[in-house]
């Protein structure tokens, strides 16, 4: 590794936290214009102003902003999120579960969606512009284009009602054993992966269709190598760095989008956890959240400028 | 024939023959299939619960900020969980009147300030520890606490003092009021060990089941407590479940793959497919729960009762009914009580939707131009659509509403209770005094409607102190027709808590108080094999 990769790596890296920190305050300031407040929220309708006082005074609501957010700052340096105002409850401890089953859902549904898509990318570039290429892009687009709940309620009624082979909820826990966990998540997974399969599937044909017109890729043609290799082998690699963006993009959605299909299958995971407590103005889980989206989003972003760096043979060589 | 069918019903609860086989037989006697099925129900009802099993429940209403404190209970699956570990002093039978838990009797002195009700020996929490008399002071002092957030504290503040007397405990009012037996059912007034004042999401009570999960928002479970004092009545299902399933067709979906027995909320609009499924059994109970249209009675235009009458006048009832639930519910008469309530005289004149009348009030009123409406979807289900189709019944009286949608988020901050004319729900109360007390007596706090009027308040009072049943009944037939007729509300139509079982769920019970038979039948209902 030479100075110029590990310097822009680092640049990145310093970018990110920039970039983290300046989220916090966006979050922290769309938290405080949000109409009611905490103490409203939690007692809904049943609010009586006595119980309203009382519970605004405990939950340390009259508070000015800044201080609170400085509190609140200092506390995640030292890994402390602090506790949910309306349930009480550590927000470390309650993240960390919800976190393990998103990641959980993520991973299983990113294990099938990315080498499918990537593959599926592979095979219609081969045959371009024939029928296999139009299938497969018409199948993938039509199941980006539904809606996710209306992919949800199809696959539960056929797999779950109909045939009754997966559940349809899938609610699982700390004590779940894999194999059940693996069985819960087929469903809410094979939906995700029909949600992000399309916008990969197109991203990797487009940008190896792009390194097709190239004259190194009519050297190897006209060298008489099979098709398959030609892509696999040169114009594949040179189109990574654009996949691996999108590849990353759809990763983050998988980790942070998905509250409608956890929503759909009961699945425990953060988007449904954050919806809760953005309705009851929980501050502090709401910016808890917010902030570890933020990262995943910065994270998987940075991830992927550096693959496109390290993919770069004029960087990885330098003169 | 009779006889055959009654014989072969008894075989089938005894569990000698099969559900299929006695359905064939019907058929050969002759009978439709619902008939051999209510026959069936019946007979097993009468052969008694069955022990053991899971019965699991897939209920929306649940939150990942739910506790097991009770004084926080909100929400549908809080309320229902806490029915399965947790036990109150009395609870609402489903007859009207009152089921006697943990108090064994209540009894009133004369002038109805004084209760004493007697604490039932050999109740255990789940702790091993009897319930004593200090337990349910202790309770109802951390209920009635000012600082307290309890949900309850609303219904409590009428108490004075609360003490144990050997083992009674006697309750002192600052009024009057013949209702305290119903008031002791509220869902918060969970009896705890020390009044759950050391703990109080412990989850630690005196029901049949004890906690075994919480996960706030996604499941809750318990198993059947060994030791608890009436397991005929109460318990059959060796573990119940509560799983939080928000997305009504994601509900229905889990009620028909068989993962859960039971649901809540079933959409008025699907009823009558889901009605047709095989094994769905839907449970619809009448209930006390409104959807009432407020209008300000001291705020312009709606301070004018010819204005307020017309707008009355101009709403359609029965096609209300018809399109926004489906017929699941009754009609409303333009006051908060129906014949769910105890004491109700149920001669009123029925308010029809009457055009000419509506527009001759209108006119009479002075008032021109439109008037503003507002409402969201967090009213209540199709709230969106019941103000439109007012809006047309009302342009037929020539009358112009003009509707705001407003988003959900903040509504009941900043719309309900605020803005003079919009939609919301009521979802009733044990007893008539405590729904005019809470929404319709000068100094209520949620006074939504904005209807001041000494002469109501004075007749609330008395009806709260009076212990002759006939003279009770006839104040508030007085009540009821001054709402009606001067009030700020217009009610279209009371709902109905539509719930539905799965195969094989038997023992239900019917209940007006609240949904899923008041809460109770994950701990009442039994799974038939």
């Amino acid at each position: 590794m030479s100075s110029p990769i590990l310097r822009l790596v680092a640049q990145r890296i310093l970018l990110g936290i920039v970039l983290l920190l300046a989220v916090s305050v966006l979050i922290f300031a769309g938290t405080q214009i949000l109409p009611g407040d905490v103490a409203q929220a939690i007692l809904g309708q049943a609010a009586t102003p006595e119980a309203l006082a009382n519970l605004r005074e405990q939950l340390g609501l009259n508070d000015p902003a800044w201080l609170r957010y400085l509190h609140w700052l200092g506390g995640i340096l030292h890994g402390d999120f602090g506790t949910a105002q309306s349930s009480g409850l550590d927000i470390a401890s309650s993240i960390s579960t919800r976190l393990k089953n998103t990641l959980f859902l993520a991973a299983c549904a990113a294990i099938v969606a990315v080498p499918l898509a990537v593959i599926l990318g592979l095979i219609a570039v081969r045959y371009r512009n024939g029928f296999v290429d139009k299938l497969i892009s018409g199948l993938a687009l039509a199941s980006t284009s539904f809606p996710e709940f209306f992919i949800g309620y199809v696959l539960i009624f056929v797999f779950a009602v109909h045939w009754q082979i997966f559940p349809s909820i899938s609610t699982v826990d700390e004590s779940t054993p894999f194999l059940e966990r693996l069985q819960a998540v087929v469903l809410p997974a094979t939906a995700l992966t029909l949600v992000v399969l399309a916008h990969m599937m197109r991203m990797t044909r487009a940008a190896i269709l792009n390194v097709m017109q190239s004259a190194y890729i009519e050297t190897a043609e006209l060298k008489g190598l099979k098709p398959f290799d030609i892509i696999r082998k040169h114009a594949f690699p040179n189109a990574i760095a654009p996949v691996v963006n999108v590849v990353m993009l759809n990763l983050a959605y998988l980790i942070v989008g998905v509250v409608v299909v956890e929503v759909i299958f009961v699945y425990p995971g953060m988007g449904q956890y954050l919806v809760d407590h953005v309705a009851k103005r929980d501050v502090p889980v709401v910016q808890a959240v917010g902030l570890i989206f933020a990262a995943v989003y910065i994270t998987l972003n940075i991830v992927a400028d550096i693959a496109a760096i390290v993919a770069n043979p004029r960087l990885r060589h330098p003169k | 024939m009779t006889n055959e069918l009654d014989y072969l019903s008894r075989r089938v609860a005894a569990g000698k023959l099969s559900r299929r086989d006695f359905l064939g037989r019907a058929a050969a006697l002759g009978v439709s299939a619902t008939m051999a099925n209510s026959l069936l129900s019946s007979a097993v009802r009468a052969a008694g619960p069955v022990k053991g099993g899971t019965l699991k429940a897939g209920l929306q209403g649940g939150e990942s900020t739910n506790s097991l404190d009770p004084a926080t209970f909100l929400s549908q699956v809080p309320f229902a969980f806490g029915k399965c570990w947790g036990e109150t002093l009395v609870e609402l039978a489903p007859g009207g009147g009152v089921e006697y838990l943990i108090a064994e009797e209540i009894g009133a002195s004369d002038d109805a300030k004084t209760w004493t009700m007697k604490i039932r020996k050999g109740v255990q929490f789940h702790n091993g520890k009897e319930v004593t008399p200090d337990d349910v002071v202790a309770t109802l002092k951390r209920h009635s606490d000012e600082k307290s957030k309890s949900g309850a504290l609303g219904v409590l503040k009428s108490i004075d003092t609360i003490k144990a007397d050997g083992g009674n405990v006697v309750v002192t009012l600052k009024d009057p009021n013949a209702d305290l037996p119903y008031l002791m059912a509220d869902y918060h007034l969970i009896i705890q060990p020390n009044g759950g004042v050391d703990k109080p999401d412990a989850g630690i009570g005196t029901g049949p089941y004890k906690v075994t999960a919480n996960q706030p928002g996604v499941k809750h479970g318990g198993e059947r407590f060994a030791n608890y004092w009436q397991p005929d009545k109460y318990g059959h299902a060796d573990q119940v479940e509560i799983v939080v399933v928000n997305d009504p067709t994601a509900r229905m979906a889990a009620l028909q793959g068989g993962q859960v027995n039971m649901i809540n909320r079933v959409e008025p609009k699907i009823v009558d497919l889901v009605k047709r499924l095989p094994g769905v059994t839907i449970r619809a109970a009448s209930g006390r729960g409104f959807y009432p249209f407020n209008m300000f009675c001291d705020t312009a235009p709606f301070d004018n009762n010819d204005l307020r009458m017309a707008l009355k006048l101009a709403m359609d009832r029965e096609e209300m009914l018809t399109k926004i639930l489906r017929g699941y519910g009754s009609v409303g008469n333009d006051m908060p009580v129906n014949k769910a309530y105890p004491l109700f005289s149920d001669d009123f004149e029925q308010r029809k939707f009457d055009p000419e009348k509506a527009a001759a009030l209108y006119k009479k009123s002075g008032h021109s131009g439109s008037i503003l409406l507002r409402t969201s979807d967090v009213a209540f289900p199709g709230a969106v659509d019941a103000a439109q189709l007012y809006q047309q019944s009302c342009a037929k009286a020539g009358i112009k509403i003009e509707i705001k949608r407003e988003p959900g988020d903040g509504y009941w901050t900043e719309v309900w209770n605020k803005q003079p004319f919009s939609l919301s729900y009521w979802g009733g109360r044990p007893t008539q005094d405590q729904m005019y007390s809470t929404a319709y007596l000068s100094t209520a706090d949620w006074n939504d409607t904005r209807f001041k009027r000494p002469d109501f308040d004075k007749m609330v009072l008395a009806a709260r102190g009076e212990l002759d049943e006939a003279k009770r009944k006839k104040i508030y037939r007085d009540m009821g027709e001054m709402m009606r007729d001067e009030g700020g509300l217009i009610v279209p139509f009371f709902n109905q808590f539509v719930d539905a079982t799965g195969k094989g769920v038997e023992g239900w019970v019917d209940n007006p108080a609240q949904e899923l038979s008041n809460g109770h039948a994950l701990i009442q209902c039994w799974l038939q094999a």
